[in-house]
């Protein structure tokens, strides 16, 4: 099958689109991490003295921390003092008013993306932060959510403006001393996006944030704080993207959820940093701690993930269903290519009673990438009539890329049902010959299997996202095959 | 319009196809009948550019074009397809998905607009109802879980749909139930036309029964070693294959 491979590689391997600089003039602070440079942070978001403590106390026991290392991942040795943890590529004045005072290369990045931040041309039904680097540069459609008090902005925003909430949920569902990456970005966090969904509001646009790193040598450590309460909705979207730069970004962010009775929370997002070169250089490390806590009774949360870029992707969406009868999906489409490594899954902690969580994972690696799954489902003692169905498929593209699973289940009471499916397929060349053979071109072969292997999570996205999925999907796994 | 020279072909280094000359005019369909391992399969893959094996020696033309030239895609919007003696199930693909992407892929490479939503689905029920083939099949996964006699179905229906100047159709009969043959043969028969050609290629007569061939073909060994018209496939069916090896032995 020698030529047959041959036509395969021979595929003109896509670039990432994203890939662009802008040129804007950045305020980065020096690279290094000390106290001084937490203070330095806290200072130039003009913090109060209580969130400093937080960052320090934060800062002193990720000091005592050693790097986890039992993920399937092969990390090189990255050197925290040699990154710039600060980055602020607006103008001096502060946070723009209006769309005038929005430096226009900022927009322009943004309109380059695919984002357009002024409110008339945006896709309409959808509010969106932008950030770049450490700041959040803008955020749309504050003021017509505001009247259905719904708080929607930067977090550092809500610091000043909603000081009370920050402090009540603050890691409240992802404390500081939960891992290595959380330990970091609780001392060193810049800006992310703050949601309060008042009692009874069913929020009536998806509200979406667009992460952007932009400057080089600098990590992005952003925040996410969602808190829906009693009896509302919302759909929430997360983008990302980085430009091609050959040394290694970090990028450890944390998502905190609280779902209130009754309340639902969509959380989906469409992860595409820089995965690096078709040599492994270069790439973005997204090391993120996303958790969601069910709090309340009958309250719901889902999650759902389109991840094709980083060059290393440790991250495990989870929920806690601490409310009686509160369920909790997570859906995953995860490709790796190349040299790029996933290691990614979820969490089902079940504390309530009659709590449901669904599992549906599918990985898809090709080239040289190694791509993981890893869950856990654990249903407590005094948990009655817990439901888990878990099912994880792995798709193989040629034969140097390696799927693995790591389930792990961990049952405390006998009236639990737990169930897993797991296969794994390969896309083989007879497959994709039948479809030359129909007049169908092997890149576009591979997408239209690729978007049926995935399409049951695909078909969980907000309409506008499951289009870019599919050709993020198709694109990400160009060359991929051989 | 096809016409096939001192064609050579090996598969890992094996030589399968030892000197093939073979000429098929419009209008026309030609026979292909031989023991099992006699190279009809390796003759039909590499008309339609199958990576797996290589040619070695020789050309291929098609409406004056050197097929060789081609890749398997564009071979395919040339006008040449193939149903396949074991169709691959691909999961998670609609045939629908599949056949919208086969046609409207086949439609850019002759400068046409690719058709509408509604276009595409009539064109689907009309094509459909040449093979019998029920709409539940259609919404289905490509050729996942269909019976065997359901997969020549889809290929006959997959034909209709693309509208082939040149048809290959390798043990089409294999696995067919004589009502499905009928079936099969029946939509072959409707998609004939006078510029349309086809090669059938089987071990039996039965299926040309029912597609009359206009000349029969023995390969043996790599290459053609008789040709006649069509009662040679009735003598095959008396006789075997014995007669034609001790003739070709001589």
């Amino acid at each position: 099958m020698k030529k047959g491979n041959n036509i395969i590689k021979k595929f003109t391997k896509e670039k990432y689109k994203y890939g662009f600089t802008t040129d804007v003039h950045t305020d980065i602070i020096d690279k290094g991490l000390n106290e001084d440079v937490i203070r330095l942070i806290s200072f130039k978001k003009e913090e109060p003295e209580w969130l400093l403590e937080f960052r320090l106390k934060a800062y002193r026991h990720w000091l005592t921390l050693e790097m986890p290392t039992w993920a399937h991942l092969t990390i090189p040795p990255i050197d925290y003092q040699a990154i710039s943890y600060y980055a602020d590529p607006r103008q001096k004045k502060k946070g723009p008013k209006s769309m005038d005072e929005v430096d226009p290369e900022l927009l322009k990045t943004f309109n380059k993306l695919g984002i357009p931040l002024e409110e008339q041309l945006a896709l309409s039904g959808m509010a969106v932060d932008a950030v770049m680097d450490s700041v959040s540069v803008k955020t749309t459609f504050k003021e017509a959510l505001l009247d259905k008090g719904i708080i929607f902005c930067s977090f550092s925003e809500a610091v000043r403006e909603h000081p009370d909430l920050i402090k009540k949920y603050l890691g409240s569902v992802v404390g500081y001393r939960d891992n290595f990456f959380a330990a970091l970005n609780s001392a060193v966090f810049s800006d992310g996006s703050f949601v309060y969904i008042p009692k009874g509001v069913r929020c009536p646009m998806e509200l979406s944030t667009y992460f952007r790193i932009n400057a080089a040598n600098t990590g992005q450590f952003e925040r996410t704080l969602i808190v829906a309460d009693d009896d509302s909705y919302v759909s929430y979207l997360e983008g990302c993207t980085a430009p091609m730069r050959d040394e290694n970004q970090l990028h450890a962010a944390i998502v905190e959820i609280t779902v209130h009775d009754r309340a639902e929370v969509k959380y989906s997002t469409v992860q595409n940093w820089y995965p690096g070169d078709a040599e492994g250089k270069g790439g973005v490390f997204n090391f993120v701690t996303k958790r969601g806590n069910c709090k309340g009774v009958n309250s719901k949360l889902s999650w759902t993930q389109v991840e094709t870029g980083s060059a290393i992707t440790w991250k495990y969406p989870s929920c806690i269903l601490t409310g009686d009868n509160s369920s909790a999906e997570f859906y995953s489409v995860a490709v790796t290519n190349n040299y790029q490594q996933a290691d990614t899954g979820t969490k089902m902690i079940h504390l309530g009673n009659n709590t449901k969580s669904t599992i549906i994972s599918k990985g898809i690696s090709a080239g040289h990438s190694q791509n993981s799954y890893r869950g856990l489902v654990r249903v407590a003692e005094k948990t009655v009539g817990a439901r888990n169905y878990s099912q994880c498929d792995s798709l193989l593209l040629g034969d140097k890329c390696g799927a693995h699973t790591f389930p792990y289940m961990d049952v405390h009471n006998e009236t639990a049902v737990v169930e897993h499916e797991a296969t794994t397929s390969k896309i083989s060349e007879d497959q994709l010959f039948y479809c030359n053979q129909r007049g169908i071109k092997t890149e576009d072969a591979i997408g239209l299997i690729v978007n049926g292997y995935a399409k049951e999570v695909i078909n969980k996205l907000p309409m506008e996202f499951a289009v870019e999925a599919q050709k993020l999907l198709a694109v990400s796994l160009e060359g991929s095959v051989g | 319009m096809l016409e096939i020279k001192d064609l050579h072909a090996s598969i890992n280094g094996k030589e399968i196809l030892k000197g093939i000359n073979l000429v098929v005019k419009p209008g026309e369909v030609h026979a292909i009948m031989g023991p099992n391992g006699s190279g009809k399969s390796t003759l039909s893959s590499v008309l339609v550019g199958n990576p797996a094996f290589e040619v070695t020696k020789g050309s291929i033309s098609f409406y004056g074009k050197d097929l060789m030239q081609l890749s398997p895609e564009d071979r395919s919007h040339e006008g040449i397809f193939l149903s396949f003696q074991y169709p691959v199930e691909i999961p998670g693909v609609s045939m629908v998905n599949f056949m919208r992407a086969a046609v409207n892929e086949q439609r850019k490479y002759r400068n046409q607009l690719p058709l509408s939503a509604s276009e595409f689905l009539k064109l689907m029920r009309d094509k459909r109802a040449v093979v019998e083939m029920d709409n539940k099949l259609a919404n289905r996964s490509v050729n996942e879980g269909f019976s065997g006699g359901e997969k020549k179905r889809n290929e006959i229906f997959q034909m209709a749909m693309l509208e082939p100047r040149l048809s290959i159709l390798d043990e089409t009969d294999s696995g067919l139930d004589i009502d499905a043959l009928r079936i099969v043969a029946q939509g072959v028969n409707t998609l004939k036309s006078a510029e349309t050609s086809t090669i059938v290629i089987t071990h039996y007569q039965r299926l040309l029964d029912y597609i009359k061939p206009d000349i029969v073909h023995v390969l043996y060994n790599g290459r053609i070693v008789k040709t006649a018209g069509p009662e040679l496939a009735l003598q095959l069916e008396d006789r075997g294959y014995d007669w034609i090896k001790e003739e070709v032995a001589e």
